[in-house]
This record gives structure tokens, sequence and C-alpha cells, in this order.
């Protein structure tokens, strides 16, 4: 069975320079789109990737990220909503391009529909309460 | 059928008081007509929450010793500067004033993270903020520097005074150029990539009493989770515009000017807001309860969004030019189902103004009405209506000359 998922990987600074993204390819048979990736000097690098290919091969890739000390998060978690700060508003809903943002007809509140993130931050700055919050 | 507010406090303090919201009355007189509902219901409760940058708040923050005079100095709260031009330790914040090295739009959009009403907000919320004063010194007023925490509990008075609150009717902002723009009606994207308003419709306060017949001077309102009460006619008030058949005004017209105690407010209902590439401001939660006096105030409280209209304005060369075109007027219940038509073509819609915490304000108003804790007030003095003859006047530049001497 063929999957494909959004991953969000952070490297200790000693695994920056090793060719990971290459024995994921090679050796595991997946196919990937980077959809972030950031590497500061002294600090861990992050990357957000969109891992696609067999159950097995995935399962057997991210074993192997997690083997050599690299952080997994699904991405969902990224981009979390701080409901105690959302007024429901419904600013976001023509800004998030994903349809993760949506508003009910019937109660006018807003849903987050995690699933359906895909990390853009475009919401972060757009919510003029500021509730969407990036978590690493 | 007439009522007094005399007679509705009555049954207010009996606890027999009809109350429903804006919301509830359009079903109610559907059913059962406006004359009966008129019989039944004594106050119907409406509700506004949106970003409402003509917001601030008055502070006397005690004498320090030895003392300092703040008034004409410069301060601080938490690094946003407030006005110190009154007296010896009293000092304003508004809510869209922002700290001296904050980025601004150096880097276009700015964020505006933080600013006066995130302050007020953490001021209600009980955190502690950073006052920092620097003064001239005079011999009663020896001090020149001051830094301390201060806290909403210590200090003496703290009153939320908003000059312009709950705008009677709204602009739907748009954007037909090719680049997006940041505006105080939200990020508009490019080429009609979407419509905002700000407006809660049917629930909107001044939407239900559209010519100030009940609301005036001394109303008392839900203001900031507390209590507050109109204490003016809002700037820019301006009555006389084109009106709709049931007296709905299709322009942006009445404001209100509210006051009330910030210590007994919430930071639920005084929410620091930031409006990307544009500014810090506060968002505002007011509810008036409006007296049904007579048939015809019921009436107007009746209406609802299908009934109400907003012009379309484009923000990217109308709006910054001061010209008076718009695209077009849709109603809040186009507005509401998602998507409007502008151009012919189909445009997205978002609201700055939360529906769901109007609903709620309202259903809380009705709420302290119901168990007797809150009563009306008699106005002390009516609003200017649409006789009073305002208009709303442009600035019209006059030069001054280089060697003109005053
Ligand atoms: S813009 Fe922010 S506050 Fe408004 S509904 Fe979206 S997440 Fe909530
Ligand atoms: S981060 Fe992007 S995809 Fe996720 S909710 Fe915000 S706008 Fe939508």
């Amino acid at each position: 069975m063929a999957i494909s998922k959004r991953v969000v990987l952070h490297f200790p600074s000693r695994l920056v320079e090793q060719p990971i993204i290459y024995k994921l390819v090679k050796d595991y048979n997946l196919v990937l789109n980077i959809l972030k990736a950031s590497v500061t000097p002294k600090e861990e690098g992050l990357l957000i990737l969109e891992l696609s290919g067999a159950r097995e091969d995935y399962d057997r890739g991210i074993q192997y990220l997690t083997d050599i000390g690299v952080r997994i998060q699904s991405l969902g978690q990224n981009i979390m909503r701080n409901d105690a700060r959302c007024t429901h508003c419904g600013a976001c809903v023509v800004i998030c391009p994903t349809g993760a943002l949506t508003l009910d007809p019937k109660t006018r509140m807003v849903n987050f529909h995690e699933d359906k993130c895909t990390a853009c931050e475009l919401c972060v700055l757009a919510c003029p309460p500021r509730a969407m919050e990036v978590h690493f | 059928m007439t009522r007094t507010i005399a007679e509705i406090n009555e049954k207010i303090r009996k606890g027999q008081a009809v109350v429903v919201t804006a919301e509830e009355v359009i079903d109610l007189a559907e059913k059962k007509g406006v004359a009966k509902a008129a019989q039944e219901v004594d106050v119907v409760t409406t509700g506004t929450f949106s970003p409402m940058c003509g917001s601030g708040a008055f502070f006397n923050v005690g004498h320090s010793k030895p003392r300092i005079k703040i008034g004409g100095g410069r301060a601080y709260l938490n690094d946003v500067p407030v006005y110190t031009g009154i007296a010896a330790v009293d000092i304003f914040i508004g809510a869209t004033a922002i700290p001296d090295d904050d980025p601004r739009n150096r880097v276009h959009p700015g964020p505006f993270n933080y600013g006066g009403g995130h302050v007020i907000e953490e001021l209600v919320a009980g955190r502690d903020i950073r006052l920092e004063v620097t003064a001239y010194g005079t011999d009663c007023y020896p001090r020149k520097r001051l830094q301390t925490w201060i806290n909403l509990k210590d200090i003496n008075e703290a009153v939320l005074f908003n000059i312009r609150n709950a705008y009677q009717n709204y602009n739907v902002g748009v954007n037909v150029s090719d680049n997006t723009i940041y505006t105080y009606m939200g990020v508009l994207k490019p080429n009609l990539g979407n419509a905002n308003y700000s407006t809660a419709g049917q629930l909107s306060p001044l939407f239900n009493d559209p010519y100030y017949k009940t609301i005036g001077i001394g109303t008392k309102i839900f203001l900031g989770g507390g209590i507050g009460y109109v204490s003016w006619h809002g700037t820019q008030h301006n009555p006389d515009v084109l009106r709709s058949d049931n007296g709905v005004p299709r322009r942006g017209a009445a404001t209100l000017a509210v006051i009330g105690d910030l210590k007994q407010m919430s930071p639920r209902w005084l929410v620091g807001t930031s409006m990307l590439g544009y500014g810090a401001t506060l968002s505002v939660g007011i509810g008036v309860p409006i007296p049904i006096l007579s048939e015809e105030i019921l009436r107007y409280t009746t209406v609802k969004d299908e009934e109400i209209f907003a012009p379309v304005v484009d923000y990217s060369e109308a709006y910054p030019g001061r010209s008076s075109e718009i695209l077009g007027e849709v109603s809040y219940g186009e507005l509401k189902s998602g998507k409007i038509l502008i151009q012919e073509k189909e445009v997205p819609t978002a609201s700055l103004s939360s529906y769901p915490r109007a609903v709620e304000i309202a259903n809380t108003l009705k709420e302290w009405i119901m168990k007797g804790e809150f009563l009306l007030t008699e106005p002390v003095a009516p609003l200017p209506g649409v006789e009073a003859g305002i208009t709303f006047k442009p600035l019209n530049e006059r030069p001054i000359e280089d060697n003109r001497r005053i």
C-alpha cells in the first residue's frame, strides 16, 4: 500500500552534514518533496517533507531516521490554534490555501482541520489576535 | 402599545422582564407578528465584537515618593508610549500606540505584534506591567526617573474611554490591484481575491435602533465584559447618509463614544489585536440593550442580515485616494453566505468581526437583565440624528507658506 505523509524532521547539528536525504531516496525508495528547509549554524536543521512510497519502505525510512537521531513530528502538530485566543472572527478562512480553516455556516465558528494544514504559515500573521501558533 | 423605561426596570427588579436577543426577536416577530411581539418583549439585546481603533484608557497611577510629574514628561507601559500631557500622574494609552523601536512597515508588511491594545488586555488580565517615566523635575515634583511594575488592582483609576466604537455599518474591503495589500480591513488578495467585512449585521447595536430613538448619552451598556455607558456620539458620527426603506443606513453612519471602569472588565472582551502591515489595535466587545418602548422600536429590532446593505470599496486605489467610488452594494445575508458577486466575479468573503462573540454578548446581557442585575438607564440627551445637519468633513489642505508668522 502506498502512502504519503508530511513530516517535520529536526536534525541535531552533528547530522546536518550527512547525506540523509540521498539515503531516503536510494535505500528506501521514497519520493520526497521538500516543503521547507532551514539550517542555522550551530543549531539544528529543520526539514519539512512530504514523503511518499510503499508503507513498508516508509516505515523503514522513518525507523532509519529515528535510529540516527533525527526527531520526527507529523506536520499537523506544527501549526496549532490557541483556542483561548481565537475569537472566531473568520479572517483566516480566505487566507488558508488548503481549506484547513473553514467556517461552520450554522454556528459561524471557525473550524481548524489539522489534517489539511500544510504548515504554510500564511494564517499566522494574518490572524488578528494571533491565535495560530507555530510549534516546533 | 407603549412602555416606559421605569416600567421595564420595575419588571427587571421583579425578575419578570421578557428579554430576547436581536437574533431571537426576528423569529419571534415572524411567528407572532410585530404587534404581539412588542406586547410581550420588554428588552432586545444586541452585541458586537470587532477591532475598534478608537479605543484607549486613562490611568491614575498614584504618587511615588518622592513625587514625579509624569505630566509633560515621557512615559511608557511595556515599552508602548503613553500620552502624558495631562495632570501629574494621569496617563492615557491609545489602542494603536506602538513601541518606539517597533520595526513598523520597514519590512512590509510589518507584523505589529504588540501595542496599546495589548497593554490594555494584559492589564485587564491582571498581569504586571512595566511603567517607565522620564520627567523634567520641579520643586514640588523633584524626581526625574521612575521605573516600576504596576498592576491594575493597585492603581487609583483605570477608565476605558473609547472615542469611536460600534460603527453603524461599514465598508466591505476588496482589492482590484495585482498585488496583495495589507489594510485595516485585513489582508486583501489581488484581483478581488477576497472581500472582508466588519460588523455583526443583524446583531449589531446601531442596526437595531437605526434612528437612535432609545440609545443616547447615558445609556448603560455591556462594555469589555463589564458595565459601561454611552458618553457621547463617537467621532465621525455621520447620521445623514443614504438609508434603506427600513431606516438602516447603507453607508458608515453613527458611532458611539463609550466609557467604563476597566477594573471590572475582562480580557475575553478586550483583546490586543495585530493587523498585518497596518498596526496594532484592540478588539472590543459591546452590547446595548434596546428597551421596547413601542411597536415601532420593536419593528426596528427585527431587521435581518438580508435587509442590511454595505458598500464594496476598493482599498488599493479608491480608499487611499479618498475617492467616493464604490463597486456595488451587498447585503450581510450575501456576505455571510461565504461569497459575493462583484463585477461578475465570485469573491469569497471573510469577517473581521466575530459573530459567535456577538451572540455571546447579546446572551450575556440578556442573562444579566433577566437576573435583575442590570437595570436600564434613561438617556440624558439624545445622539445627534439625521436632522442635526452634520456633514462629514474631509481635510481640505491649505498650504503653509515658509515666511508666514503666527
Ligand atoms: S483569524 Fe484567528 S481569531 Fe479569527 S477565526 Fe481565524 S484563527 Fe480564529
Ligand atoms: S498554516 Fe497554512 S495550511 Fe495551515 S491552517 Fe494556516 S494557512 Fe492553512
